[in-house]
């Protein structure tokens, strides 16, 4: 099955010794070889001294989702010896650090074992502690280069990138390099049956995780308030925005930015920073994962109740309460959906990869502009921390703001009586005024029951006339949310419904259906609301499978809430262990469920 | 919060200030407070305040939580915005209000169960964060919406209406202001309007955040014998420590600056606060004097009142920030998005 660009490769290591750049070096060396790559990062919820793994898949293909098997396994931490060895296909290689006696453990049939004493190595060419520890994945990242036929001239350019400045580390790095390479060149043949060779396909690609594309889409879309408080794994999308910010929106002279991020105590003041920033007229937005989406309700309800836009990225880990930190899942749709107290329902949008993060960001506060109200990004883990392969990343300088109905100076001036909640236009949506603009557009922004005019009422007709008009905008937003997303064949016998993250492994799936004889068509959901299209996929086709990452079915419970289409006509496909999940989950499922027992 | 108009009866020989605004004009609709709340006069305090300082009120924000101080916001300034949120998270929309635009007058309405109670830790941070705000507490021990509760400003052996007495030690916002390190902290009673409107305006006129509590009695359910907010408690053991003279930058001023018993401190935007010392060795630029007198006062059951400490040096949030002096809100989507041949060339470094 696997052979030339179609493989797939593990590191097993400890986490804190310096793994990371070895593994990304290795990655990019292979993306400029011009082969599609993936690499996901299976990291511990821990800073040092626990079990860590990276994937790298290599697809001539194309297919980016996590590889169903593992070729080659690189183990350096002896606790998890025994599970590295059983996560190799048959026929598949192992290679450990000979410095110390094969351990049995390690030893499997139909595993060949290849060992190289990175340690020794490491203590007999370098003297520091700290160079012995971190140089030893160079120098696997070298034994693999000669393996797999890495272009060795590519390594060697990288390492003038990164270390252009810094002689003796260049150095260092480069003589690990070789370590490991000349050792698995001299003493086994290389390089393995499955290799790399030059391709041409990565060209109009770059690689790139879905929190830095997010929060360049943010900049461009000219968000100017960030709000956070430090959660994995949604901190770095607040570190990339800072890093743009100062980058793209700091005045070189003076030193001052055009933008304000404030760390804040807590989720439950992130979120109330959005709003206030949201509210007096900025686009604003915060990010957070599941438990800060739990500490934000209250607020979130606010900003449905009163009208005031802001954006939520949720990069969903796996819950529930604390849950695992650093394992992903799609598990917040539902507290995302209907979050808050009373009748409540929010638009949410569901990016698949790094690349329609970074376009989903301006729908995203456009949408919040437009329908005044709080919109979620739907991100996870898998897609905001993985470094994925996508399409570059280009921009449409004619691209303006949609602000929505927000009065002016001008427009306020004739106004003798502002009513804040009046449907004057008839689509549901209220045109707002911004503090500061102009005395006649002043209200009273209120939480508690109010009617069209913004003034207090307990009143059950003033108070319903309100909120039926929040449903009719909501309704309305159905229809300019993205669309979904449809993939068709000739005589599908199923359809597939699936949403973010796990459209990679759908894809592939889809393929290997079809030479199985089965034909799906399959239709990605980008947002919530629905509108009639979502529907109408769901009775076209005899037998409906959902794909999703949380264990109790929230996007088919969604579907059969507001479409309307029975809950057990639709049949779950799920995987909810945290990891990301791999086409051949969704092709047994799918297969087990058509073939007849028996 | 129910909210009712004013009738609009409009008397020919009001003042008007420098921008031609009659105090009625900084009103708002009536209050529905009990007759006789704290809150009321300090609503009054306000309006005439911001006359005084010729405010635009549609350049003022008016901010608030959940309680009775909260609904207060209504009743003054009608042609501002009005911000009511949820219960004790004032200050973080405040503080991305400001974030957003810099350049309005934000006027924060708190109580003590509002920001001594759930939103203790949005209070202090906002502190912390320096947001450039007026932070008025009304503080009356009690929570009366609920009817009658102890709120956690309550002193210990204060009773409530039905007799009992709180147990638990009570959290001073002055005391705790000063070592989180405010740069404006001032104490006040609702029921002097000659203390409380100079300390007001400078506060307004503050670079950061000013937090001025405000002994406010509960007319209904702590105004009576056993309670240590109440009006004939606050008017017994009123201590002002220093009195504050504001003066407006436009405004002469006529005492001279040598007057060895008068300390001035110039505010950001060029006014002056006057200090008259009326307690021997009371700094009021000195944080360690301060929260040693005001806790000296404690000790003996007085409520030391006036401007307690200042610091105009303070960096607000802002300038913590670096941010520009252009008000967020009003930099254009050209002058906040790099474009795509700056996309383009950043593209480069993700390959």
């Amino acid at each position: 099955m696997s052979g030339v660009n179609d493989f797939a490769f593990k590191m097993a290591t400890v986490n804190g010794t310096g793994s990371a750049s070895a593994n990304s070096l290795l990655m990019q060396a292979i993306f400029r070889m011009g082969i599609p790559v993936t690499g996901k990062n299976l990291f511990p919820s821990n800073i040092q001294g626990l079990p860590t793994f990276y994937e790298i898949r290599v697809s001539k293909d194309g297919y980016t989702a996590r590889p169903s098997e593992i070729d080659l396994v690189v183990t350096l931490n002896p606790s998890t010896y025994a599970k590295d060895v059983a996560s190799v296909t048959p026929g598949g290689y192992l290679l450990y650090d000979s410095s110390w006696p094969l351990e049995p453990e390690l030893v499997r049939e139909g595993v060949t074992i290849r060992g190289i004493p990175f340690g020794k190595m490491c203590v007999d060419n370098f003297v520091r502690d700290r160079d012995r520890t971190l140089l030893r994945n160079i120098v696997y990242a070298g034994a693999l280069a000669a393996f797999l036929k890495i272009d060795m001239d590519i390594v060697s350019q990288m390492l003038v990138e990164k270390f252009s400045k810094k002689k003796a580390l260049f150095d260092a790095n480069n003589t690990a390099i070789k370590l490991g390479y000349d050792y698995a060149s001299n003493n086994y043949q290389c390089p393995l049956p499955f290799h790399l060779e030059q391709m041409d396909e990565t060209k109009d690609s770059i690689i790139i995780d879905g929190n830095t594309s997010a929060a360049l889409g943010a900049v461009y879309a000219g968000a100017t308030v960030g709000a956070w408080y430090p959660i994995t794994p949604s901190t770095s999308l607040m570190e990339a925005f800072t890093m743009f910010c100062r980058k793209f929106r700091t005045d070189p002279e003076t030193g001052l930015g055009k933008y304000c991020i404030l760390q804040a105590e807590d989720e439950l003041s992130a979120a109330g920073i959005a709003i206030g920033a949201g509210w007096a007229g900025a686009r604003a937005f915060t990010n957070t994962s599941g438990p800060g989406i739990s500490l934000m309700q209250e607020f979130i309800g606010l900003a449905y109740y009163t009208e005031i836009p802001a954006v939520f990225y949720d990069i969903q880990r796996t819950g529930p309460s604390t849950g695992m930190p650093t394992r992903t899942q799609q598990a917040d749709l539902l507290s995302l959906a209907y979050a808050s107290h009373g009748d409540t329902k929010h638009i949410v949008l569901f990016p698949c990869s790094p690349e329609e993060c970074f376009y989903m960001s301006p729908m995203a506060f456009d949408l919040a502009d437009r329908f005044q109200t709080p919109v979620f990004v739907a991100s996870d883990l898998d897609i905001g921390m993985n470094d994925w392969m996508c399409r570059r990343l280009t921009w449409d300088d004619a691209y303006v703001p949609d602000r929505g109905k927000c009065l002016t100076a001008a427009d306020l001036e004739s106004v003798k009586k502002f009513s804040r909640y009046l449907d004057a236009e008839g689509d549901g949506i209220a045109a707002r005024s911004l503090p500061g603009v102009h005395g006649n557009g002043a209200y009273f922004v209120r939480g508690s029951g109010h009617d069209k005019h913004g003034m207090y009422t307990e009143d059950s007709d003033s108070y319903q006339e309100v909120v039926d008009r929040l449903a009719r905008k909501f309704k309305l937003a159905a229809t300019k949310v993205p669309a979904p997303e449809f993939h068709r064949v000739a005589n599908a016998d199923v359809g597939i419904v699936s949403l973010g993250g796990c459209h990679a492994a759908i894809l592939e799936a889809l393929d290997k259906m079809k030479a199985l004889g089965i034909n799906a068509d399959y239709m990605r959901i980008r947002a919530f609301p629905f509108d009639t299209p979502v529907r109408e996929f769901l009775d076209a086709h005899q037998t409906i499978f959902v794909v999703e990452q949380n264990r109790d079915a929230q996007l088919r419970s969604l579907l059969a809430i507001e479409t309307g289409k029975p809950r057990d006509d639709m049949i779950s496909v799920l995987d909810y262990g945290g990891m990301p999940l791999t086409a051949r989950v969704v092709v047994s499922a799918v297969t087990a469920t058509l073939t007849p027992a028996g | 919060m129910t909210s009712i108009a004013k009738p609009p009866v409009r008397h020919p020989g009001l003042r008007k200030n420098a921008i031609g605004f009659t105090q009625r004009d900084y009103e708002g609709a009536m209050s529905t407070l009990c007759a006789g709340c704290g809150h009321d006069s300090v609503t009054a305090a306000l309006v005439q305040a911001c006359w005084e300082l010729d405010l635009p009120p549609h350049r003022a924000a008016k901010m608030s939580g959940i309680g009775c101080s909260s609904k207060t916001t209504a009743y003054f300034m009608k042609q501002s915005h009005g911000f009511n949120s949820v219960h004790g998270r004032m200050p973080s929309v405040t503080s991305g209000a400001n974030a957003a635009n810099r350049g309005l007058t934000y006027i924060g309405i708190s109580g003590d169960g509002d920001s001594l109670s759930i939103g203790l830790g949005q209070l202090c941070h906002a502190i912390r964060r320096n947001v450039r705000m007026l932070y008025v507490i009304d503080n009356n021990g009690v929570y009366g919406l609920t009817k009658g509760q102890f709120s956690a400003s309550a002193d210990i052996g204060s009773t409530s209406k039905k007799g009992e007495a709180n147990v638990q030690p009570p959290i001073d916002p002055v005391l705790l202001a000063l070592t989180l390190g405010v740069t404006f902290v001032a104490r006040s009673f609702s029921g002097d309007k000659a203390q409380l409107i100079p300390i007001l305006k400078a506060g307004l006129s503050h670079n950061g955040l000013a937090l001025v509590d405000i002994i406010s009695p509960c007319v209904t359910f702590n105004d009576h014998d056993g309670s240590t907010k109440s009006y004939k408690f606050t008017r017994e053991h009123d201590v002002e420590i220093s009195t504050a003279d504001f003066v407006p930058l436009r405004h002469e001023i006529r005492a001279p600056e040598t007057d060895s018993a008068v300390n001035v401190v110039t505010m950001h935007d060029g006014s002056v606060v006057r200090f008259r010392k009326t307690h021997e060795g009371y700094n009021p630029t000195d944080r360690e004097s301060a929260y040693a007198h005001v806790r000296a006062c404690q000790q003996r059951h007085e409520v030391a009142t006036g401007l307690l400490f200042i610091d105009e040096s303070g960096s607000d949030m802002h300038a913590v920030s670096r941010t520009v002096p252009t008000p967020l809100v009003d930099l254009t989507h050209h002058e906040l998005c790099p474009g795509n041949a700056a996309l383009q060339s950043l593209m480069e470094k993700y390959r």
